[in-house]
């Protein structure tokens, strides 16, 4: 007997139908997530750090420590050594000393095997390393522990392999490393980017002396420890903790060979003025204001996923992430009302529970600066969209907010806001967009979604960045190049090209 | 007339422009000259009159003379003056730099194959007008035989980018392994507009030896030449006109890098500079500036261009930035599929 039923209707027609903007999925029902926390007692947390110079904790010649705080919930975790230029002297010279007299001198496989015993440390203590990282930075669990510490192993593997063979790397040239490298790393990815900087120079033969940012250094003091276990020879690698001063000290040391920086493009612009002059070779990795572009023969759905991890995860702390959202004017009533949707769903609170999607805002100072932007966006025109998500009592949260209506020349369209802020324009044509994108004095990353394979080509060969995600966004492996164009800064990391800024080729 | 001077204030030209002025080695060497005060020539003999050749800069695809109306006259060893050569300005720069701006999206975007094409036919008509430049480096202190192999390894080197053009892509591109199910491939593209203080010496090879390898990679540029041997930059720019390379992909200037250099560095739609003498403080001053807006900076002071040295796909890579791209590969051997 035949039924007779309904033609269905496809679920993307029925939207796309729909003239009001107004149709929203209800989030403000019994539909709770229990918690979910992430255990504490997993990791040792020390109650006071001190500076890890030629292989041993050595008591800061500035007799200075400073905390360091929990941003979800303003509590001590504890406190770290603040290094002064005669401690940064002190690591510079372990250094100095490790290069020339040992870690220059060893077999490369050698080396390799050093490199390879860290990855595999790291590997054994990666709850433990997830959880800190969770702790001390704000960003949710589910994050560190999928993302920021699997890849901070993956990157010490991916480039252990490489010391024995440099030799197939650079057609009809030999290497030869640099020497020391001062590396300042940023708040944002504070383990990842440890490994970013310390795996391909001690890979290619240079040694470091490594500076983590104020506000989180406990996953890189942790990698002192797993580099003391894997017995790395003394003064390969020096860690140390400090602001700016400190990080001036390093950049200044005259016996320095190469500065690796990751951090704002105000920073970067000073260290570049203070190293002319001298023979430093630098690798600037700076600021972005990515444009991500949704065609409207993209897949929907996943272009609104794709932007909402673009611009939320890490809170937003990220200097790829797709902060400047275009869509084609045809889509872009769809796009923002699933957006909002997507939006409302977002889980923000405790960093430490495994069903949060949004954790807290890494300082006190960096939420100011996001207010700050909120305020501008407002200010200027743009039309302001939050979700109604409660926020924690205590500590740096964001509710993750969008703008639309946003115009080229606006602030929040701009500059850098290194926040979970999203400026949503609009455009007709592919050559509005691209000039539209292009028109920062960033280059770091661009996203693009369409369908149309000849359309991705074009968009991704005319997109001034150093890296081009089309239908996926902030994607990273250690295979991967990463770094800008213009004035994201200068060199990569990761995969072969990140090899050379910390190698010279002779002929 | 009252002529805006490099410092901003007012001056009276009081020099006019006319290479006729300069007594030139070449000109009286037969002594059947003379040139009277007023500078104009009198023929005293049957002998024909040389025509001497004005030195222009060359600034997207035209030869006008410096807009600031200031001259300069590079003298050699014998003290001999090679010609009234232009002292070329800020704005000089600056319109050059529009232009090699306009370039840069045609240029980049050619088939590398066209751009192979071009370099080959520079090297076609340099080979075309040897005899002139051999005669330019002469008259700039080379022997006959020193003149003579600068020009063919200039030439050779024309050759050796042309060869590059389609080639040193896929030498440094690479398709990368990642974990996830994409598809990831790094290439490397040019960074834009460079500019170029070429070097002092090896006035021809050096020059050439520098933009070979920017616009091979699909840059243009702005390039100031020798100071003091001037002469084979100009005649150059006449070889680059009659080459197929569009306007602007190389625009070439002439005058004092004491002038010149913090501008070539200071300018914001300029993407890298490449300098190529040792001078220290110069080379100071180019990294600071260069911080305004983070361009590229090479330094080729220790390249001897007269050896293999002095070419490699490496000097190509100098002025390219890596892009690296992501596409997502549709997993379906993973949920079984596959054979």
């Amino acid at each position: 007997m035949a039924v007779k039923t309904k033609k269905a209707v496809p679920i993307g027609r029925q939207a796309a139908t729909k003239k009001s903007n107004t149709i929203k999925l209800k989030f403000d029902t019994s539909w709770t997530y229990a918690p979910a926390p992430e255990s504490k007692s997993a990791a040792t947390i020390n109650k006071q750090y001190d500076l890890f110079i030629n292989g041993e904790w050595q008591k800061p010649l500035s007799k200075k420590y400073f905390d360091t705080i929990n941003p979800a919930n303003e509590e001590k975790l504890s406190e770290v050594a603040d290094a002064n230029a005669a401690d940064v002297d002190k690591a510079v010279k372990a250094a100095r000393n490790a290069y020339e007299k040992t870690w220059k001198k060893m077999p490369a496989k050698e080396r390799a095997k050093y490199i390879f015993r860290i990855a595999r440390i790291m590997q054994e203590k990666a709850r433990e390393l997830a959880i800190i990282e969770s702790l001390d930075g704000g960003k949710p669990i589910k994050e560190s522990r999928d993302f920021d510490v699997p890849t901070a192993a993956n990157h010490f593997f991916y480039y252990a392999g490489w010391a024995d063979k440099l030799e197939y790397a650079f057609p009809n040239r030999t290497t030869e490393p640099l020497g020391v490298a001062a590396q300042i790393i940023p708040w944002n990815f504070p383990l990842l980017m440890a490994a970013w900087k310390i795996a391909p120079a001690i890979a290619t033969g240079n040694t470091v002396v490594l500076k983590s940012a104020e506000t989180t250094p406990l996953t890189a003091l942790k990698l002192a420890e797993i580099i003391q276990e894997a017995d790395l020879p003394p003064g390969v690698v020096n860690i140390i903790t400090g602001a700016g001063a400190t990080g001036a000290a390093m950049v200044n040391h005259p016996d320095v060979n190469k500065i690796a920086f990751t951090g704002s493009t105000d920073v970067g612009k000073i260290i570049q003025r203070s190293i002319a002059g001298t023979d430093k070779k630098a690798t600037l990795e700076l600021g972005g204001k990515a444009a991500n572009i949704i065609f409207e023969d993209a897949a929907i759905d996943q272009a609104v996923e794709g932007v909402i991890n673009g611009i939320f995860f890490n809170q937003g702390h990220v200097c790829c992430a797709g902060s400047r959202l275009y869509v084609q004017e045809s889509v872009a009533k769809e796009v923002i009302r699933k957006l909002k949707d997507r939006l409302e769903s977002l889980i923000v609170g405790d960093p430490m529970d495994k069903n949060t999607d949004i954790g807290a805002i890494n300082s006190k100072s960096q939420l100011d600066i996001i207010n700050k932007y909120i305020g501008i966006g407002k200010k200027e025109g743009a039309e302001m969209y939050q979700s109604s998500c409660r926020l924690p009592g205590k500590g740096f949260f964001c509710r993750p907010t969008l703008f639309t209506n946003v115009a080229q020349s606006n602030r929040i369209a701009q500059e850098e806001i290194f926040g979970p802020v999203l400026a949503i324009l609009t455009f007709r044509t592919e050559d509005e967009v691209i000039e539209k994108a292009n028109n920062s004095p960033y280059g770091l990353s661009a996203g693009v979604w369409t369908d149309k394979g000849s359309k991705i080509f074009n968009m991704t060969k005319r997109m001034k960045a150093g890296v081009v995600w089309a239908n996926t966004f902030n994607k990273f492996d250690p295979t991967s190049p990463f770094g800008g164009y213009k004035e994201s800064g200068f060199g990569r990391e990761g995969g072969l090209h990140g090899l050379l800024p910390y190698l010279n080729l002779k002929s | 007339m009252p002529v805006r001077r490099e410092d901003g204030n007012f001056s009276y030209r009081l020099i006019s422009f006319s290479a006729k002025k300069i007594e030139m080695e070449k000109t009286i060497k037969k002594s059947s000259l003379k040139v009277s005060e007023n500078g104009l020539e009198k023929k005293t003999s049957s002998k024909r009159l040389e025509v001497l050749k004005t030195y222009k800069i060359y600034i997207g695809g035209q030869f006008p003379r410096t807009e600031s109306g200031r001259y300069y006259q590079p003298e050699n060893a014998a003290g001999k003056k090679l010609a009234n050569v232009c002292l070329s300005s800020r704005k000089d720069f600056r319109d050059a730099v529009l232009k090699a701006r306009a370039a840069v999206g045609d240029w980049s975007s050619r088939a590398a194959f066209n751009r192979s094409q071009i370099l080959y036919r520079m090297a076609e008509m340099l080979e075309g007008r040897k005899a002139q430049f051999i005669e330019e480096l002469i008259l700039q202190d080379g022997t006959k035989a020193k003149a003579e192999k600068e020009v063919n390894l200039a030439i050779d080197r024309l050759i050796y980018y042309a060869g590059w053009c389609d080639k040193f892509q896929q030498l440094f591109s690479a398709v990368n392994p990642v974990a996830t199910s994409h598809f990831n491939f790094s290439v490397p593209e040019p960074t834009g507009v460079v500019s170029i203080i070429a070097p002092q010496v090896d006035s021809l090879l050096g020059l050439v030896s520098v933009i070979a390898p920017v616009i091979a990679g699909g840059n243009t540029c702005i390039v100031l030449a020798s100071e003091t041997k001037p002469l084979c930059g100009v005649t150059f720019a006449e070889v680059l006109n009659s080459s197929d390379l569009p306007g602007g992909v190389v625009n070439i200037l002439t005058g004092k890098p004491a002038e010149l250099t913090s501008w070539f560095v200071d300018h914001m739609d300029v993407n890298a500079t490449i300098y190529c003498e040792k001078d220290s403080e110069t080379k100071k001053i180019i990294r600071e500036k260069s911080a305004t807006n983070l361009k590229r900076i090479t330094f080729y002071d220790k390249i001897n261009w007269t050896t293999e040295e002095g070419q490699s796909p490496y000097f190509i890579m100098d002025t390219q930035e890596i892009k690296t791209t992501w596409h997502p590969v549709e997993n379906i051997a993973s949920a079984g599929g596959g054979y």
